[in-house]
Order: C-alpha cells, then structure tokens, then sequence
C-alpha cells in the first residue's frame, strides 16, 4: 500500500543509473592513459596506481584537499554558530520587520554566485582576505547561513515553548539555558544543519575559485590542471574527481539513518 | 502557538544580519554602482546612467540580444527539469523499500550525487558522454545513434539535461520521502478498508501530505536550475555555439572574460530581481500554507461542530477561506 | 451483515514458529452473530487489536480461520472482505469535502451517484454533520474529523461488520458520552453489526450487548455485562470489572464450605471434585459482602477506611494481608475498628487456577 507496483525494478533501474557514471569515472582512475585513449574496455585490464600516487605525493595536488576541508569546515563552523541564536529569535519572537528579514536572509539563498563573483573578489581584495580559506568561507556564509537558520528554526520550533518556560523559572539564565538544554534538544538539527552546510560548502565552485589563487586553491579548481601540452591527463583527472566523492560519501554514510528525518528539514 | 513580542530579539538576529549583510550589502552595492557606468579598462569609469538596463532589455542589441536568449534557454531549462525531476523524485520516493537494511543502502546511494563537488559532477558526464572514451557516447555510437554533445546542439541539450536529472532527482526524492514517511500507518489502513485503488492512495493521502515538501523541492530545484553554471560549463563550455549558455555562463563570460564590468553588473541586477521576484511568490504560498496549518491548530473552537442538537447560527458554519 | 465465525484463530507477530506463550492472540473459536453490538474488552497489549486487526484483514492470521456466514474469507485482503474499521486517531482525508470524505467509501466500489447522495445525506444527518457536508474537511475539532471517521464506517449499509478500534480516545469525556449513545443508537437504527474495542469497561458495558473480555492474548469471558457482573468465569474479568473489582481470597474449599484462617464460609453449591494441586481461590464481589460488627463464626476483619460513594458505601478492610471491599450498610460504624464479614453465598464462587469451577447442587 505504500509503495507501488514494480517499485523494486523501478528502483534498482534509477540506482544503476546513479552508479553507472561513477563507476565509469573509478573504472577510469585505475587505468593507464593509453588504456583510456586506445582501447574501450569495461573495466582496466592493466590497473595501476600511478594516478593516484602522483595526486598524494605532488603537494600542490593534496594541498588543494586541505584547502578545500579547511574552507569546509569553517564555513560549517561559522553558519551554524551565528544560525543558532537567530533561529531561536525568530521561532519564539516577534520582533520589528522580522518577517522582512526572514525572506531577505532566504532570498541571499537563492542569490546566483555568478552575481556575486566579481564584487566578492573586489571586496576580499580590499580587505586582504584574498586566497586565504577565510574569504571563501565567508563567502559561502550567504547561502549557508540563510539555510542554517532555516533548517534550525523549524527544529527549535518542534521544541515546546514550555521547556523555555520552565528552564527560565528554575532561574537559568538565558545563555546557560540556550547551551545546557536548547542545544542539546535540537541537537538532530543541528546535525541536520551542518549535514547542509557541508555539503553546499563542499560542492560550490565558482567562488571558491575566484576568491582563491594558489595558496588557498581548492581541489576542485586544481583538477582543471590537467590540460597539458601532451592532451588531456584523463586518467589523473578521473583519480581527482574519484578523491573529491570520498568526503561526501563518508558524511552521507555516517549520516545515513538521519538522512530521511534531515531531509524532512524539521517541518513536515 | 503565539509568538511573544520581544524587540530584543534583534540581539540574537544580529549576528546573522553582520555576516550575510557584510557578504551581501556591500557587494550588492558595488553592482548597483557598476551597472550606472562605463569602464575602457584602466579603473577609469564613466556615468552610464540607466543606459545598460535599457540595453540589457532590447533584444535589438548585442547585449540586450545574449542576454535574452540566454534568459529564455535558462527558463526553457527550468521547466524540462521540473517536469522531469519532480514527478520522477515522486516516483522513486514511492519505489523505497519499507524497511532493512535496503532502506539505508538506497538512501546513501542516492544521496551521493548531492555532494559530488559541480565541477566534477561535470567530469563525470563529460569523462562518461564522450564518443571516444565514454561508455554511453561509445555505446549509443556503436549503437548507430550519432552522439556527439561536442558538435550537435540537441545531444548538447539532452546531455546537460540527463546530467541535471542524474545530479538532482534524489534531492526531490529524499524529501518527498521524508514526506511519506510522516504518514501515519493508519491512513493507509483506513484508506484500504475504504477500498481506495492505489491512485487513490496516492491522490487522497500521499500527495495531499507531500504537497509542503514538494513545494520546497519545487522552489529548490527551480532556483538552482536558474542558477546553474558548473556543470553545464564544464560539459559543454555553453556550446556548441551559444546552445547551452544559459544566464550565469554568460554573466560570467561577460564580467571576467571580457572585463564588462558596467554590463556584468547590470545584468547582475536584473538577474536577481527575476530571481527575487519568483522566491517572494514562493514564500508567500509557502508561509500562507504554513498559516493555513497554524490557524487550524489554534482557530479549532472557532470551526467546531457542535454535539448534537446544539445547531451554531448560520453564519458560524461558513467555511474560512484561506489560501488553499 | 453477516455472521462472523472465529475458527481456532491465532496470530504471532514472531510467526506461525513462535512458542505458543508469546503469540499476540492465543487460539480463539468464537461465533459473533448477525446485528449484534459486540465490545472487546482489556488493558492495553492483551492481544484486542490484534484480533481486530485479523478480522479486518490489515494483519493475516497465523492459524485459523475466519468464516463471514460460512464463508471462508482469511486469505482475502481488507478490500475484499467488505468490513469498515473506525481507527483511534481520526483519519480525514484533508483534500476532500467532509460529504467527499463520506462518499468515498462508497465511490470507491462504484455505488451508483443517486445512492451515494442518498447514503451520506442520512449519516450526514445521524451524526449532525449534515451542514458541514459542503465544506473542506481540514480545520475540524478532534471530535469532528473523528465523526466524520465514524461516518466513513457506518456509510456503507453492506457490511460484514463495522470495526471500532478505541475511537473515543480523543474525544473530550463529555463528548464521549454523547457519542456513545449516539454510537448505540445508530447500531439499532442501521441493523449493522459493529466491534467495538475499548479498554474502558463503561465504554464496553453500555455500548455492547456482549462484551469479550481478554486477557494476556487469551478470550477469557464472552458475555452480557450481567454475566461479566454476576458469574466471572476468570478472576481477572472479576477484577477488571466492576468498581472496586471482585474480591479474591486463597481458601480451602471442601463440599459446601470454604475455609479461610479457620473461618468457614457457606457456599451454595458443592465442591467435591477440585482439580489437585490446583491453586484453589474463592471469589466474591464487594456487592455480596457486608460489613457487620464483629460476632463468632464471622471472618474478623480490620478496616482500613470507608469510601461513600454516595449511592453506596464501601469499606476497604484487611483479613491478614488479603486486601478486601466489602458493603458498609448505612448506620454501620465500628467502635474499635474491626468488623465481622457476612458472606452471601449465592454469590460466593471458586476458582481453580482462576478458572470459574461450577459446583453441583
């Protein structure tokens, strides 16, 4: 009754459709350029290694790793950081253009990162925040940021008023309240929430390489190296991208029982 | 529930406001002073006035034209993935397994392509459609179908297209799942001693409860689309010719490959608005469904139907007419 | 309508392999007939949904069958078993009108348009929903989208049975009573035979002309309430009905006496061949027991407290650590606390392994 008729073929057909592109892109990793130029072949009949032991032991590759984490992991940190005390203004209060502010903070999440590439790059020049982790992090904050404090607002607001109202009257002030028992209670949201902002942080491109040059250049930007005077490196290429999937599927994997409750986003 | 008035909330507000304001205001100004003028290299400007905008919008001149078309295949776009991806992201959300370990396997799977950085998402499809190297361009090739999303504009299309949908379906089928998923079991019991077919089901219980996550996934999925540069750029580069180029491919085409500052900018703005404009619909039918829930909650007594005999006057039987 | 056989029916949720003490609803044959107002009565987890369950076809048996008029229907899925069910939290289809919600059993089963009107006009009128019948079935009380779920089961007037899985649990106490009668009512008017679960005994005892009790996934009484008050064939449907519930005591029971601390009690009827070995209890409900002052050959108690219930007193007393209730006659008082216990023995029963045993005369 819950599901339809024919759901298992319809399901391993869309599953195979997700996979057969990234096992091509794996398939390719393990084989030698020539391999890959020459013949067609539906798995390396010549596997080697030699992609991915150039990509760990030329530093510019695998700097372009921990630039990326860095920028990551910050923007994570700052989002959710900032996301929290807001998300509970606006679950619990009413306030002067509340409303207003609520739909310009959504409307910076729906702002296209082209617009923003070029007046970002000015502004982190100016300030001299430019190929540093920071101006890509900060740049990131404005679509993240905006989804943070939605994602939290709607989980805050599963918390019932009354546990505000006890806390305060058993004399907790507002911030040891705010840590000792708010956060603790939305703490799937939270999980939720930075489970989001990872991901985008992670995906983006666009601003992450306009803000950065060298030393903060991230790995995606570095995989468009590999145009060399001889052609296209192919097999390097799909070694870099197979790296740049793990992350990604190590966070889906160790999120993997929340994820159906995550993408509910704390209102359905 | 009622929310309390408390102007002090601002405090806890303030922090967001600093970080988006410092990453949106200031930048977004900086466009709003481009767009009003010329620039010939040298950081030398000079007052262009309105005089983009108006040119942005004539499709009789250079600008107003790529503009345009690119706004019109950025559009053209946005609605085929829809009308693919949603109902697909339906479908595969009532294919899930109910439960075991499958259930976990399949969310993970398709959770992957989300968070497969743009740019190598673009790898993917270009490393899998080549004609040469590809397993499909080689296939469908072998097959006798001439393939080439290199140098024909409908396989372009059609790549880009099959990209979006490999990328993005899950996101529309994790949350209408979500949304199944709230269903309690006895809707379906009750709707199985009703004899209800399974359209019915679907039309009568599982729609009716997905309706507020696929308004989301609907608003998510069309605002990115409109927004999509990465992987379409990488694939296609906006070829052959200018068949892929949609908006964000030109604006950056214009703004850092030919340094048209003043055109770039205006562009910018015009290209938010739209945007602006369809996110404010959006959340307007989305906090109008959310206040049409929360009246329910709280207007109860309002809407109560009184024990027997006790008849309310006339005009309490009215039904309040929201927006549905 | 029709009649509804249970033939050796038993489920496990652990399979058809589970030892038999852990199935969910151990083996019942029972035969409910044709119109009549049945109550499943238990505390939570003695197995009463489950076999709701089973009859409605949402859960298939494990063993047994299920006989509508003779006619074998436990592989029939719920569809095809012509049962309506009313569940515990009201279940509205939100996108309908509340006539649609009404109507839409019956469209369902292609029932001609002129009937269906017909059809939900008259439940629409029984439950005093008729001038709501046009507007949108969302934003209702609690007790409204329930009627409207009562109204989904009573609407089709071809019905094997309706099923009640406790659908009072969220309505207002006031409410309830309201729609209890009206639940009563509508059974005599529409000539349905309706299943009622419940685990509230004045919800089963003034809805049902035969109230199931169960205990433990086991069917330990089927009867009218009167036989639940006066003959409880198992001490648990002694203590679960009734308010206080019936009073049971370890006793000796020997030909016509029953020995308690030394004391006899008379009974009515004789007890010669008990089960040996068995655990040997009598029963009595606080109704037949009086509280007298203390006189030889009477049970000595001590008196805890005295309840008034206004209509009635009852004292709550102790003989040794047997806790009992006994009828405090009106005047009685008792000067050091201690009272004498006077016995009717026509309502004086023994129980074998709390199993009711008939005597002989």
């Amino acid at each position: 009754m819950h599901s339809i008729p024919g759901r298992r073929v319809i399901m391993a057909l869309f599953l195979i459709f997700l996979l057969l592109p990234i096992y091509w892109l794996v398939n390719m990793s393990f084989k030698t350029n020539s391999e890959i130029v020459s013949t067609m072949t539906l798995w390396p009949h010549t596997p080697t290694l030699q992609h991915y032991k150039r990509i760990f032991t030329d530093e510019s590759w695998y700097s372009g790793y921990i630039n990326s984490l860095e920028y990551v992991v910050l923007n994570t940190i700052i989002s959710i950081t900032v996301a929290l005390p807001a998300a509970y203004a606006f679950s619990r209060y009413r306030f002067l253009g509340d409303k207003h502010l609520f739909f310009w903070l959504l409307s910076n999440r729906m702002a296209p990162a082209a617009v923003y590439a070029l007046p970002f790059f000015n502004l982190y020049s100016a300030i001299g925040l430019f190929d540093t982790p920071w101006a890509v992090a900060l740049a990131h904050c404005i679509f993240n940021v905006p989804l943070a404090v939605w994602i939290l607002e709607g989980f805050v607001s599963g918390v019932p008023r009354e546990i505000d109202e006890t806390a305060f009257l058993d004399g907790y002030s507002f911030p040891r309240f705010f840590v000792k028992i708010l956060i603790p209670l939305i703490a799937s949201g939270i999980g939720v929430a930075a489970f989001f902002c990872f991901m985008f942080s992670w995906v983006e491109l666009l601003l992450a390489r306009t803000l950065t040059s060298v030393q903060a250049k991230p790995i995606a930007a570095i995989m468009t190296r590999t145009v060399s005077a001889a052609g296209m490196d192919w097999g390097l290429l799909a070694a870099a991208g197979v790296l740049t999937i793990i992350p990604g599927a190590l966070v889906i994997w160790f999120v993997r029982n929340y994820i159906a409750r995550g993408f509910a986003l704390g209102r359905v | 529930m009622d929310k309390t008035i408390n102007q002090k909330a601002w405090f806890l507000v303030l922090p967001v406001f600093l970080v988006v304001a410092f990453s949106a205001v200031i930048p977004l100004m900086t466009v709003v002073n481009y767009s009003m003028q010329d620039t010939f290299g040298n950081n030398q400007f000079f007052w262009n006035g309105v005089g983009w905008f108006k040119e942005l919008l004539d499709p009789s001149t250079d600008l107003g034209g790529r503009f345009l078309a690119s706004l019109g295949r950025n559009l053209f776009f946005s609605l085929v993935i829809l009308a693919i991806e949603v109902p697909l992201g339906i479908v595969i959300a009532l294919s899930m397994p109910r439960e075991g370990w499958t259930v976990a396997a399949c969310l993970v799977i398709l959770a992957l392509p989300l968070l497969i950085p743009w740019n190598v998402v673009g790898t993917i499809w270009q490393i899998f459609g080549r004609p040469d190297i590809g397993l499909l361009g080689y296939t469908l090739n072998s097959l006798g179908i001439n393939y080439n999303y290199v140098s024909n504009e409908i396989d372009a299309w059609v790549t880009v297209i099959v990209m979006d949908v490999w990328h993005w379906t899950s996101l529309v089928a994790l949350l209408c799942y979500a949304g199944l998923k709230s269903i309690p079991d006895a809707y379906y019991q009750a709707a199985q001693i009703d004899g209800a077919s399974r359209w019915a089901v679907f039309t009568a219980i599982q729609l009716p409860k997905m309706n507020r996550v696929l308004l989301i996934a609907v608003l998510l999925r069309f605002m990115d689309s409109f927004m999509i540069y990465t992987e379409p750029f990488v694939v296609t580069g906006g070829g052959p010719g200018n068949s892929t180029t949609f908006v964000s491919i030109e604006l950056v085409k214009i703004a850092l490959g030919q340094f048209d500052l003043g055109k770039a900018a205006a562009l910018s703005l015009v290209y938010n608005l739209i945007i602006l404009i369809v996110c404010w619909v959006f959340y307007t039918v989305m906090t109008n469904a959310g206040v049409e829930r929360k009246t329910q909650a709280e207007k109860e007594p309002a809407a109560e139907l009184k024990p027997a005999g006790a008849l309310q006057p006339a005009h309490a039987l009215q039904p309040k007419e929201g927006v549905a | 309508m029709a009649r509804i056989d249970l033939v050796d029916l038993a489920h496990s949720y652990g399979g058809n392999d589970a030892p038999a003490e852990s199935f969910a609803l151990k083996p019942v044959t029972m035969t409910w007939r044709q119109g009549g107002a049945y109550a499943l009565l238990g505390p939570s987890g003695c197995g009463k949904t489950t076999l709701l369950n089973v009859i409605s076809g949402i859960i298939t048996p494990s063993r047994g069958k299920i006989l509508f008029d003779g006619k074998d229907i436990t592989p029939l899925s719920t569809q095809k078993r012509n049962i309506a069910q009313v569940f515990q939290f009201p279940v509205i289809y939100d996108t309908m009108t509340v006539g649609e919600n009404l109507a839409f059993p019956l469209k369902n089963r292609g029932v001609p348009k002129a009937d269906i009107d017909k059809r939900v006009t008259q439940i629409g009128r029984l439950l005093d929903l008729e001038p709501y019948l046009n507007r949108k079935a969302t934003r209702l009380t609690a007790d409204a989208k329930q009627k409207i779920s009562l109204g989904r089961g009573l609407v089709r007037n071809d019905v094997a049975a309706v099923l009640f899985d406790e659908p009072l649990t969220v309505i207002d106490p006031e409410l309830k009573w309201q729609l209890r009668s009206k639940l009563k009512a509508l059974h005599r008017e529409l000539d349905l035979t309706m299943i009622y679960v419940t685990h509230d005994q004045t919800e089963a005892l003034t809805f049902a002309d035969t109230v199931v009790v169960m205990h433990d996934g086991r069917v330990v009484q089927s009867g009218t309430p009167a036989e639940l008050f006066d003959k409880p064939a198992h001490t648990f449907v002694g203590y679960f009905i009734g308010s206080p519930g019936m009073n049971i005591m370890p006793a000796e029971v020997k030909g016509r006496e029953a020995r308690i601390d030394g004391h006899v009690i008379a009974l009515n009827r004789s007890y010669d061949h008990l089960p040996a070995g068995a655990k040997i209890e009598i029963g009595v409900r606080p109704e037949f027991v009086d509280v007298v002052a203390p006189a030889p050959g009477l049970l000595t108690s001590k008196i805890d407290r005295i309840d008034d219930l206004g209509r009635i007193r009852f004292a709550r007393v102790r003989v040794g650590d047997a806790k009992l209730a006994a009828r405090a006659p009106g005047g009685f008082t008792s000067s050091d606390g201690s009272a004498g216990l006077k016995f009717d023995p026509s309502h004086v029963h023994v129980y074998a392994d709390s199993l009711l045993v008939e005597g002989a005369a």
